[in-house]
C-alpha cells in the first residue's frame, strides 16, 4: 500500500506564534514552543513525526513560515 | 526520517518568491499577511511579476510594497482605485490591482470605488474587510457589524445612529462595469485556497479586458477585536460570515470565456 | 514659423497638450475651463491616441494623474479654483512622491463657490503649498494665450526635469478670450520609460515604489531635505520675470497674469501725463523673482501692486522690496476685473494725491 510521509520546516525567524497552523494540523504535529525568536514571538515547533505533508499549516500560515515536503512511500 | 524526503521533487509548499524575505509588520494571524502571501503565490504561478503593478492603500497594508517584489504605488487614503485607473489607462496591457481595507474602500474611497467599478476599469480590486479600522487602532469602519464594539462605538454600533454595515461587494455586483465579483475569506486552509483561486482567475480575466474584478476577503483583526488569532477566526465564522456570506456574486457566463 | 491660429485660451491649452505629446488627461468639468476637456474629447484620441478620461470628481482626477504619472507618462489635468482645492490632497502626495505632471488652474473668484468670473485669488494656494506639508509646485503665470500654449510644452519639460508637479496659474479671462497664437509643431508621444517609473518590474532591476510615506522620521526628514534641495535648485535656475522700462522709472507697477496687461495699459496712461512707470511681471510666481524687486527698490519712489484678490502676491512683493520703498496695493475681488483707467486713477490717488 502506498503511504505518504511528510515533513515541515518552520522558519523560526518569520513565525509569529499565531497558532493557526496548530489549529489546522490533522496529525497534531505542530505545537506552541517555549522559545522566543528575535521579534519576541514564541514560535511553533514540531512535536511528532506523523506529518503527512497535507499543507494545511503552510496554507493557513499568514507569514509563509512553513515549508512542506511530501513523499510517497511503498511498503 | 528517510533521506529522500527533503529532495526538491518532494517539495509541496515553500514561501513564494515574490514575497520578499522579511518579516511582515502585521500582527500575528492577520488576514492581511495571508492575502499578501497568496497574491504572491499567484504572481509566481502565472509568472507575471514583470507585468503587475499594484496600488497600496492607507490602512494596515499601507506598506504592502515592502513585502511584494513588484512595482507599486502608494495611494492617498481611499484613492487607490483612482490611482489604479490612471495606471491601467496608460498601460492597458499591464496587470493592475489595488489592495484596500474597508475604511479605505468603503468609507473615504466609496466614490472612487463605485465609479471605478461603474466604468468597468479593467483592474482587480482586492478588498480586505475586517470590519474595523485596523491601522488607527480599532475605530468603527463602514463594515462594522450591528452592535459590534469598537473604540468609537464603545457600546456597540447602533445602526440608527451610526448607519448600517455596508455590503460594498453586493453594491458593486449590481454595476454593469464589474465582470467578476466574489466574497471569500482566509480563515481556513480551504478558504485560503478558494481565495487564491479567485485571485488567479481575476488576473486571467484581466487579460480578456471585460471589466472590473472585485474580490472581498472577509478577514480578521485579532488585535483590535482583542482576541487570539484562533478565536478571531471563530468569531469571524460566528459573526461576520452570517452577514457577509461567502461565494460568488457575479461570475462570467460560460460562453463569455 | 508654426501654425497661426485664432484660439480661445482653454482650447489653446488643449491643443498645446496634444501637440506637446501628452499621454493622458484626467479632468472634471468646471466653469470657466470645461472647454479643455471638451476640446480634448473631440480631438486628442484620434490624433495621438492620448488617453482622455472624465473622472467622477477632481479628487479622482488628481489621483488618476498620480497613477498615470507614476508610469512615467506625460499626464495632466485642468480645473478651476473649487476643483483645484479638491486636488490639494493629491498634489501633496504627488509632490512628495515626485511624480511629474502638469496642472492648469483657470482661476475664478472665490472663496467658496464664489463666481464663475475670473480671479487671481488662488495665488497663495498655488505658491505656498496649498496642501499639507513642505512642498512646492513650480508655478507659471501666463498673461497671454501664446504664453499658455508655450507653457504647456515647457511645463511638461520642467515637470520631468525636476520630477515635480508644474502648475499653470491662469484665470477665467485668459481661458475664455480669443487671441492669435503661434502653435508649435506636433511632438510625438515619448516611448521613453524613466528609471523610476512603475511599469512592471523586469527581472534585471529592483522594484520601483512610488510612495509619500516613511514611518521613520529620520528617513522622512532626509526625504524632506532632498525635496528642499530640489526647490533651492528650482529657485536658482527657473526664475522668470518680465521687466519693462524699469531703468529710470519713477514708480513700478507690478502684477502677474492678466492684471499685468492692465498695468501695462495703465502705465501708458501715466506716460501721457509724464510719469515714468516701469513694470515688473513675475512669470514664475514660484520661484518668485524677489531680486528683481530688490534691484529697483532704492531706485524708485514706490511700487504699485495690482491683483484680482485681496493682496496675495503683495506678501512676496514686500519680501522683495524689504521696506526700501513704499508699496501700495489695489485689488479687485469676487470676479471683478480692474480697468486701466481705474488702475491709473487709484495710482494717482495713492501715490500722487496724498490721499490714502
Ligand atoms: C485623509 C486621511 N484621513 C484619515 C487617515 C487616518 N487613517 C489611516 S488608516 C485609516 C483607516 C484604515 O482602515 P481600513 O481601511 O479598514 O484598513 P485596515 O487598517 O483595517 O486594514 C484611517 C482612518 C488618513 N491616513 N488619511
Ligand atoms: S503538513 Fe499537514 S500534517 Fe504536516 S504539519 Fe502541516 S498540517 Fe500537520
Ligand atoms: S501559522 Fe505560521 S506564523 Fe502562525 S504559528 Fe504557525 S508557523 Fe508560526
Ligand atoms: S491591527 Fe488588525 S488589521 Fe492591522 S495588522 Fe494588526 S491584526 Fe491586522
Ligand atoms: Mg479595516
Amino acid at each position: 500500500m502506498a503511504k505518504v510521509k511528510g515533513d515541515v520546516i518552520i522558519d523560526i525567524d518569520v513565525c509569529k506564534g499565531c497558532l493557526l497552523c496548530v489549529d489546522v494540523c490533522p496529525t497534531k504535529t505542530l505545537a506552541p514552543g517555549t522559545k522566543v525568536n528575535q521579534k519576541g514571538y514564541i514560535y511553533v515547533v514540531k512535536v511528532n513525526d506523523d506529518c503527512t505533508g497535507c499543507t494545511n499549516c503552510s496554507t493557513i500560515c499568514p507569514d509563509a513560515a512553513i515549508t512542506v515536503y511530501r513523499e510517497k512511500i511503498n511498503k | 526520517m528517510n533521506d529522500t524526503l527533503h529532495l526538491a521533487e518532494n517539495l509541496v509548499y515553500k514561501r513564494p518568491k515574490t514575497l520578499i524575505n522579511v518579516a511582515m509588520h502585521y500582527c500575528p494571524g492577520c488576514g492581511h499577511s495571508t492575502t499578501h502571501k497568496i497574491l504572491c503565490e499567484v504572481i509566481d504561478e502565472l509568472n507575471i511579476q514583470s507585468e503587475v503593478i499594484g496600488v497600496a492603500p492607507v490602512g494596515c497594508s499601507v506598506i504592502a510594497y515592502d513585502y511584494l517584489n513588484i512595482d507599486m504605488q502608494e495611494a492617498a487614503h481611499g484613492r487607490a482605485s483612482a490611482v489604479a485607473t490612471g495606471i491601467k489607462r496608460v498601460l492597458p496591457e499591464k496587470l493592475v490591482f489595488s489592495y484596500q481595507g474597508d475604511g479605505d474602500l468603503a468609507a473615504i474611497g466609496t466614490a472612487e470605488t463605485l465609479h471605478t467599478c461603474n466604468r468597468g476599469e479593467n483592474i482587480l480590486i482586492i478588498f480586505i474587510n475586517n470590519a474595523i479600522y485596523g491601522m488607527t487602532g480599532g475605530q468603527m469602519a463602514p463594515t462594522t457589524l450591528e452592535n459590534m464594539k469598537s473604540t468609537t462605538t464603545p457600546f456597540g454600533r447602533n445602526v440608527r445612529k451610526m448607519g448600517y454595515p455596508i455590503k460594498m461587494t453586493d453594491l458593486v455586483a449590481t454595476l454593469p462595469g464589474t465582470y467578476y465579483v466574489t466574497r471569500q475569506s482566509v480563515h481556513t486552509p480551504a478558504n485560503v485556497r478558494k481565495t487564491k483561486a479567485a485571485i488567479k482567475k481575476a488576473f486571467e480575466y484581466q487579460r480578456l479586458d471585460r471589466g472590473t474584478c472585485f474580490i472581498e476577503v472577509v478577514s480578521n483583526c485579532p488585535s483590535n477585536w482583542k482576541m487570539t488569532p484562533v478565536d478571531s477566526n471563530k468569531w469571524l465564522v460566528e459573526n461576520m460570515l452570517p452577514f457577509y456570506s461567502l461565494g460568488d456574486l457575479k461570475v462570467p457566463s460560460k460562453e463569455e470565456n | 514659423m508654426g501654425e497661426l491660429k485664432l484660439m480661445k485660451g482653454n482650447e489653446a491649452i488643449a491643443e498645446a497638450a496634444i501637440r506637446a505629446g501628452a499621454d493622458a488627461y484626467f479632468g472634471y468639468p468646471i466653469t470657466p475651463q470645461s472647454e479643455v476637456l471638451e476640446y480634448l474629447a473631440n480631438e486628442a484620441e484620434k490624433r495621438t491616441g492620448m488617453v482622455i478620461l472624465q473622472a467622477e470628481s477632481e479628487v479622482a482626477a488628481i489621483n488618476m494623474v498620480y497613477g498615470a504619472g507614476g508610469t512615467g507618462k506625460k499626464v495632466m489635468t485642468t480645473s478651476s479654483s473649487p476643483g483645484i482645492s479638491l486636488m490639494q490632497e493629491g498634489l501633496s502626495y504627488i509632490a512628495c512622491a515626485e511624480i511629474p505632471c502638469l496642472l492648469v488652474n483657470v482661476v475664478r473668484g472665490g472663496p467658496g463657490l464664489g463666481t464663475i468670473q475670473p480671479g487671481q485669488s488662488d495665488y497663495l494656494q498655488a505658491t505656498k503649498g496649498g496642501g499639507h506639508g513642505d512642498y512646492k509646485l513650480l508655478v507659471l503665470a501666463p498673461n497671454s494665450i501664446q504664453e499658455m500654449v508655450d507653457f504647456v510644452k515647457e511645463g511638461f519639460d520642467l515637470a520631468f526635469k525636476y520630477r515635480n508637479p508644474v502648475l499653470i496659474l491662469t484665470d477665467g479671462v485668459l481661458g475664455q478670450m480669443m487671441e492669435k497664437v503661434e502653435l508649435f509643431d506636433q511632438i510625438p508621444r515619448s516611448k521613453e520609460i524613466p528609471s523610476w517609473a512603475t511599469v512592471g518590474k523586469p527581472p534585471n532591476r529592483e522594484r520601483n515604489i512610488l510612495t509619500s510615506l516613511n514611518l521613520q522620521p529620520e528617513l522622512m526628514e532626509k526625504h524632506n531635505e532632498h525635496l528642499q534641495a530640489k526647490y533651492r535648485e528650482i529657485e536658482k535656475n527657473e526664475i522668470r520675470v518680465e521687466t519693462i522700462n524699469c531703468e529710470g522709472a519713477d514708480y513700478i507697477f507690478t502684477s502677474f497674469g492678466l492684471t499685468s496687461r492692465i498695468c501695462i495699459k495703465a502705465a501708458q496712461l501715466a506716460k501721457e501725463k509724464g510719469i515714468k512707470i516701469g513694470i515688473i511681471r513675475p512669470i514664475t510666481v514660484y520661484p518668485f523673482p524677489y531680486e528683481t524687486y530688490a534691484k529697483y527698490a532704492d531706485k524708485v519712489k514706490g511700487f504699485f501692486d495690482v491683483e484680482m484678490n485681496a493682496g496675495q502676491m503683495l506678501e512676496d512683493v514686500k519680501l522683495g522690496v524689504l521696506g526700501k520703498a513704499p508699496i501700495k496695493f489695489h485689488g479687485r475681488m469676487g470676479g471683478m476685473v480692474p480697468t486701466p483707467d481705474e488702475v491709473f486713477h487709484v495710482f494717482e490717488e495713492k501715490f500722487l494725491g496724498g490721499k490714502e
